[in-house]
């Protein structure tokens, strides 16, 4: 890897640091919102909003933008975070989350900025994003679109209507991303309802499929950056990742779903994100020193 | 006078031998239009032959998507085509889109703000003995609660005509339903006049306003006539469009009229009838009859068997006009003489 890269990708994940401290700030105040999930899919969602997706905070509707879906609409506190990082929502706005008459809802509206579709009930957004994929290819058009899905959310089964679509029109510019966090509000996903052999199942289906670890920037980046978007498949992306991760209490456990956290947890979430945050400053003025 | 003139020389016009179901005139139009339009897209979930999109199919595949049988799948579809500019109409039964993929109608079309058109063939009763799984009486009252949503239910080949042609680059998410058989004309070709929105007054009278929707204003226009015949001057209006409702001509036939009756293929909660009261019981209260299909799983039978079971053809629609017209008189006099 050369240095440019390397230093690309420690800011990336300086960048998701402070995403998620972002996270932690709006859940501690607001006492409301999903926090397991969303700082499993901060990572994901850091490589594409500074990484991968062709937008502009300026125009935020250019015609050839990607189109990313967040499906799991209960991680949105990730998803504000990230827009208000990338210059889609003034943080004057994103201090108003939880707050009555905020245009920033529990779950995505298209009311802010940069966000393509109103989510929350679960299984929805594939289809839709089948919908963007064909409009796309009707109209020669490259932009790609983007569905965040949670592993739970494979439960719904329009989940798999949408899949035989994709597969039927050959929609290789559409990308699927399975937060693989392995926990849903009940417990452990393989517990309440087996969804494995994912990979064999979407396969099957006629996906081309990736493993990735969800929560590795570079690795996360690589997938993407990958990608055969001429081979007339569909993508997923299995993201394995860890719920509630870069907490350390908070790590792979179910409660932290949609948990609250107190004055003296947010204490702590907050100086581990900040230890963090300063160890990969070192590393970059290290890399510069070179 | 005049507008009464003109209505009756519209009703000796009206032919009744139309054989052209109207959801063919839909697609037929559609496919005229589409033509010339290639953002124009047709989506369908195994129901080409039952919406007549064949045609449409085989002239311009590339604007046509087949979805297979998977309504909820076709409806977020619709909603991501229409989000990247398509003229999005998906096609189906009634039934099943008004129900298997309600919550994708509720979230990605009306929540998400995405005018996609969706045309609900064969609905009401119109599949008459395949019975409850394929009837949709119940369209009306579900989806009239999602904002945004707008719902329009043409009664004649000509009126879905203009309809098809307002529809496509109307700015907002709408339920269509149409029926499945061929009904009689109410309007003349050349003189209609279609805004979505503006319900149409079909014959005028200041006794009794006879509201209907969909296949019911025929019978409701049949029976207007015969009221008139009878001496009862019965205002007959068409109200093609449930939502955005026309205020203003329920309000005008609570004050001009003494009662209102509403007929519709739509259970007795919530539709048509359900609409108008909310409407004329809060501005000027009137008493009001609901004509519809009861609380109970409908009866067996052919559409038209149907209708004159619970009373929705032209002879129960003139039984209970005639009964609330005379009620009413009765009352009103009652009261004024104690007065």
């Amino acid at each position: 890897m050369t240095k440019d890269t390397s230093l690309k990708i420690l800011e990336l994940q300086i960048q998701a640091e402070k995403i998620r401290k972002e996270v932690v700030e709006m859940i501690f105040s607001s006492k409301s919102g999903h926090i397991g999930g969303s700082l499993s899919s901060v990572d994901i969602n850091t490589a594409l909003y500074f990484h991968v997706l062709n937008i502009d905070p300026e125009n935020a509707m250019k015609e050839d933008r990607d189109r990313f879906i967040l499906s799991k609409g209960h991680s949105v506190e990730a998803l504000y975070s990230v827009l208000a990082a990338r210059g889609f929502i003034k943080d004057s706005v994103l201090k108003t989350y939880g707050k009555f008459n905020s245009i920033l809802e529990g779950h995505p509206t298209k009311n802010v900025s940069g966000v393509e579709h109103n989510s929350g009930a679960l299984g929805h957004g594939l289809s839709v994003g089948v919908g963007i994929a064909i409009a796309a290819k009707m109209d020669n058009k490259s932009y790609r679109t983007y569905v965040l899905m949670g592993d739970g959310e494979l439960g719904e089964g329009s989940v798999y209507e949408a899949a035989m679509s994709a597969n039927h029109y050959k929609l290789d510019n559409l990308i699927a991303i399975i937060d693989r966090n392995e926990l849903q509000i009940s417990g452990n996903t393989e517990e309440v309802m087996r969804l494995e052999p994912i990979r064999d199942r979407w396969e099957a289906f006629g996906w081309e499929v990736f493993d990735v670890d969800g929560n590795d920037i570079r690795a996360l980046v690589d997938i993407f950056d990958s990608l055969n978007v001429n081979n007339r498949k569909p993508k997923l992306i299995i993201a394995h990742t860890i719920k509630g991760c870069g907490i350390s209490f908070m790590e792979r456990l179910a409660n932290w779903h949609h948990g609250m956290v107190n004055e003296k947890q947010y204490e702590e979430a907050t100086s581990e994100i900040n230890e963090r945050i300063d160890n990969l400053y070192t590393k970059i003025s290290e890399y510069e020193r070179r | 006078m005049k507008e009464l003139i003109i209505c009756i020389q519209k009703l000796v016009n009206m032919k009744d031998d139309n054989t052209i179901p109207c959801r063919k005139m839909f697609t037929d139009t559609l496919l005229e239009l589409a033509r010339q339009d290639k953002d124009i897209v047709a989506v369908t979930t195994d129901a080409r032959g039952s919406v007549t999109l064949t045609s449409f199919a085989k002239e311009l595949p590339d604007q046509f998507i087949e979805l297979g049988i998977a309504e909820q799948n076709a409806i977020g579809v619709a909603a991501g085509l229409a989000s990247a500019g398509k003229k999005t109409f998906v096609c189906g039964p009634a039934s099943f889109y008004s129900t298997r993929s309600l919550e994708q109608v509720k979230v990605d079309v009306a929540y998400s703000e995405n005018p996609v058109k969706i045309l609900g063939v064969s609905g009401g009763v119109s599949y008459g003995a395949l019975g409850f799984t394929h009837h949709s009486l119940h369209d009306i009252a579900v989806l009239r609660t999602f904002p945004g949503m707008h719902i329009i239910l043409p009664c004649d080949i000509y009126q879905t005509k203009k309809l098809v042609h307002e529809l496509v680059d109307y700015p907002y998410p709408v339920y269509i339903r149409i029926g499945r058989n061929a009904v009689p004309n109410v309007y003349d070709k050349e003189n209609i006049k279609f805004q979505i929105g503006k319900a149409s007054v079909l014959l005028e009278g200041n006794d009794i306003t006879i509201i209907g929707t969909g296949e019911t204003v025929y019978h409701c226009l049949q029976a207007g006539k015969e009221l008139h015949a009878q001496g009862i001057k019965a205002r007959v209006i068409d109200m093609h469009t449930l939502k955005p409702m026309d205020r203003n001509i329920i309000v005008k036939a609570a004050k001009e009229t003494k009662c209102i009756l509403t007929v519709e293929e739509h259970s007795i909660f919530g539709g048509l009838g359900g609409a108008v009261a909310e409407i004329s019981a809060q501005v000027h209260p009137v008493p009001m009859r609901i004509l519809g299909i009861p609380d109970e799983f409908v009866v067996h039978g052919s559409p038209l068997q149907i209708f004159k079971h619970y009373g929705i053809d032209s002879k129960g629609i003139y039984n209970v006009a005639s009964g609330l017209f005379h009620e009413t008189r009765i009352s009103n006099e009652t009261m004024s003489s104690t007065r």
